[in-house]
């Protein structure tokens, strides 16, 4: 066990280290300049521009400019925001812990959608309601995560007025809140952006998961448990899920890039004040420490999601070791 | 008025069991008007080749084929009198694994991988007793020592890979007695293990088996296990019944050409052979059986007749019956 986590965290700083390199080149060989599109830009002359690119040394070759900044992420320094004029540091502080709330709620709600989903079609596969949720989770798997909230919004937000459609509070509700009628007011902000992200990644969970548990239902410990009299049920949910969890698992382990990916459009959307925002905003400024940050970041995550699932998927079935 | 006793109804007596399943290529009649019948606490042999449909007469009788496969009108299965094919989907669970036991031929497969072995035995004495899991699993833990697996209570919380060929066997084996079936079906129980360890767990279920008063239907391919162990022996060809005696009967003197064949493939010490014996062609797929006879094709005997006409069970001696026209017609024998 031990000498399995060493090895998967070596071979996450190698992998999060080739990310940031790899970002790094990519900015820089970005066409455009620093603060692009900001009112700062456009108004200051060509001299104050020159001395802003001396003071963050971005008149120096790359390889020098690359170096410092590998020196100082070393020391845990991720520079300072070009656009923002505050460290990067405290801009992620801000959008992370609201990331991992908007992805966490999206991955678990999906994870939990797509196995009910998939325990449905295989608890009756080849029937009906089967064909019917495998041509919706089709449907539904090959939407637009943009597209879908767009939609997600007009319906509910506008049309219906069902549930709030921008940010993650109610501006001026704050301080006359509770703190539970604050966590309620953040829940209702949070439903559409979290849905939007969920459905399509549940549809992948559902489709996954329905072929392993029919896979599963083949097999003759499955007839055994039927022959010692255990309901249907408890065949389905103890003894064919149980062993077709591992997929879904794994799956779920490398989705977290997809609801990363997912979080810069909805949050835009939504106006989720999270770190696909910051990366967006960032991204067109050519803000280049928060872009490198925010792919450090990610980087983090996708290392971190995936180990989870590993360890998950060891846990859910005791014939994987993590050791070989 | 007191007339003789009603006799008590066999144990088990299975009439006219036809099981189909519905393929692209036709209706394959994997079981096909099969009549056996079990005593209390009897054994009784089910013998053939792979394909043959024994292991689906076993699912039948517990009613665990599944489709495309299923059992066809008119047949049926009683248990002490009642009809397994009449009851509902709640009351034949409660004969599963209960009153009717199911040993499987492939240890490593009919145990779950994920979940550990003592959960197992237990969850099946759950789904029949009003008993705690504390009750469960201890009971489950007694019965992995009547089969005698060491350090039982440790062993309970191994998963099935942990374990060897023969303990999964005797976990198996605990797991379908655990409880006290009347009747177990033990689908070539020892196929899949050493010479040494079969005659182990054949030893172990003898004795479970007395301790019990249960009766077993063991279904083989193997011949000297049906000799060793059995009282009387169905054998069984293309889905059907081709001849029923008692064991010391069949072994001394077989009716039909089949049975002939399968004992004369068996390889003896005392006779020095060249070549073992073989019944010359295959058995032929379920879905296209041959007119009349459906051995006709391989049997040394057969006459026009036998490619029409299919005969029907023929008794030989009381007790002893051979699905073969030779029983009538005993000179067209060649020698």
């Amino acid at each position: 066990m031990l000498r399995f986590a060493a090895r998967r965290l070596a071979f996450a700083v190698v992998s999060v280290a080739a990310v940031v390199f790899i970002t790094f080149l990519l900015v820089h060989a970005a066409p455009g300049e620093p603060m692009l599109g900001t009112p700062e830009r456009a108004l200051a002359s060509p001299e104050t521009m020159a001395r802003q690119r001396t003071l963050f040394g971005l008149d120096r070759p790359l390889p020098e400019q690359f170096l410092r900044y590998a020196r100082n992420l070393a020391r845990g320094e991720l520079g300072e925001s070009f656009v923002l004029h505050r460290p990067v540091a405290a801009v992620l502080a801000e959008a992370v812990p609201n990331t991992l709330l908007l992805g966490g709620t999206a991955l678990v709600a999906s994870l939990l959608l797509g196995l009910a989903i998939g325990v449905v079609q295989a608890a009756r596969h080849h029937s009906r309601t089967d064909t019917l949720l495998s041509a919706a989770t089709l449907v539904l798997y090959s939407v637009p995560v943009f597209w879908l909230g767009l939609v997600l919004l007009l319906v509910f937000g506008e049309r219906l007025h069902w549930l709030p459609v921008s940010g993650m509070t109610s501006a001026g509700l704050e301080d006359r809140l509770s703190s539970l009628g604050r966590a309620v007011d953040v829940a209702r902000h949070l439903v559409l952006p979290a849905a939007s992200l969920a459905l399509v990644q549940a549809a992948a969970f559902a489709r996954f998961q329905r072929s392993a548990l029919v896979e599963s239902l083949d097999a003759e410990y499955i007839r055994a448990a039927r022959a010692k009299g255990l309901t249907e049920r408890a065949v389905l949910l103890k003894h064919a899920l149980r062993g077709a969890l591992a997929p879904t698992l794994t799956l779920a382990g490398l989705s977290v890039p997809y609801f990363l990916a997912g979080s810069v459009l909805v949050e835009s959307i939504f106006g989720w004040p999270g770190l696909g925002r910051v990366a967006y905003d960032a991204i067109f400024a050519r803000d280049y420490n928060v872009i490198t940050a925010t792919a450090l970041v990610s980087g983090v995550l996708v290392a971190a999601g995936n180990l989870l699932a590993d360890v998950a998927v060891a846990i859910a079935d005791p014939r994987v070791r993590l050791d070989q | 008025m007191s007339g003789p006793a009603p006799a008590r109804p066999p144990l088990l007596e299975v009439h006219d069991l036809t099981v189909n399943f519905s393929g692209s290529d036709g209706v394959a009649r994997a079981v096909d008007g099969v009549d056996l019948t079990v005593e209390e606490g009897e054994t009784v042999g089910l013998v053939g080749e792979s394909g043959c449909g024994k292991s689906v007469t076993a699912l039948a009788i517990l009613r665990l084929v599944e489709p495309p496969g299923h059992i066809a009108h008119g047949s049926s299965v009683r248990l002490g009198g009642r009809d397994l094919l009449a009851l509902g989907a709640k009351e034949i669970r409660a004969v599963r694994g209960n009153h009717v036991a199911l040993v499987f031929q492939e240890p490593l497969s009919a145990l779950n991988p994920v979940l550990r072995i003592g959960n197992q035995i237990a969850e099946a004495i759950r789904a029949h007793e009003a008993v705690t899991r504390g009750t469960a699993r201890w009971r489950a833990v007694e019965m992995l020592t009547a089969v005698g697996i060491p350090d039982a209570k440790r062993r309970a919380s191994a998963y099935a890979h942990q374990l060897s060929g023969g303990m999964r066997q005797r976990v198996l084996l605990a797991m379908a007695l655990a409880c006290r079936p009347q009747l177990l079906l033990a689908d070539e129980p020892t196929t899949a293990l050493d010479v040494t360890i079969q005659a182990e767990i054949l030893e172990l279920l003898d004795g479970l088996q007395r301790k019990l008063g249960m009766a077993v239907l063991l279904i083989t391919h193997n011949l000297g296990i049906v000799a060793e162990r059995t009282r009387r022996v169905y054998v069984m060809y293309a889905g059907q019944i081709v001849e029923e005696a008692a064991t010391e009967q069949l072994f001394a003197a077989p009716a039909h050409p089949y049975t002939e064949g399968l004992l004369a493939a068996i390889p003896r010490l005392d006779e020095r052979r060249d070549r073992l014996q073989a019944i010359p062609g295959q058995v032929p797929p379920a879905t296209a059986w041959p007119e009349g006879c459906r051995f006709h094709p391989r049997c040394p005997h057969a006459w026009a007749k036998c490619g029409t006409e299919m005969p029907p069970l023929l008794e030989v001696t009381p007790g002893h019956r051979a699905r073969c026209w030779l029983v009538k017609e005993p000179e067209r024998r060649k020698k």
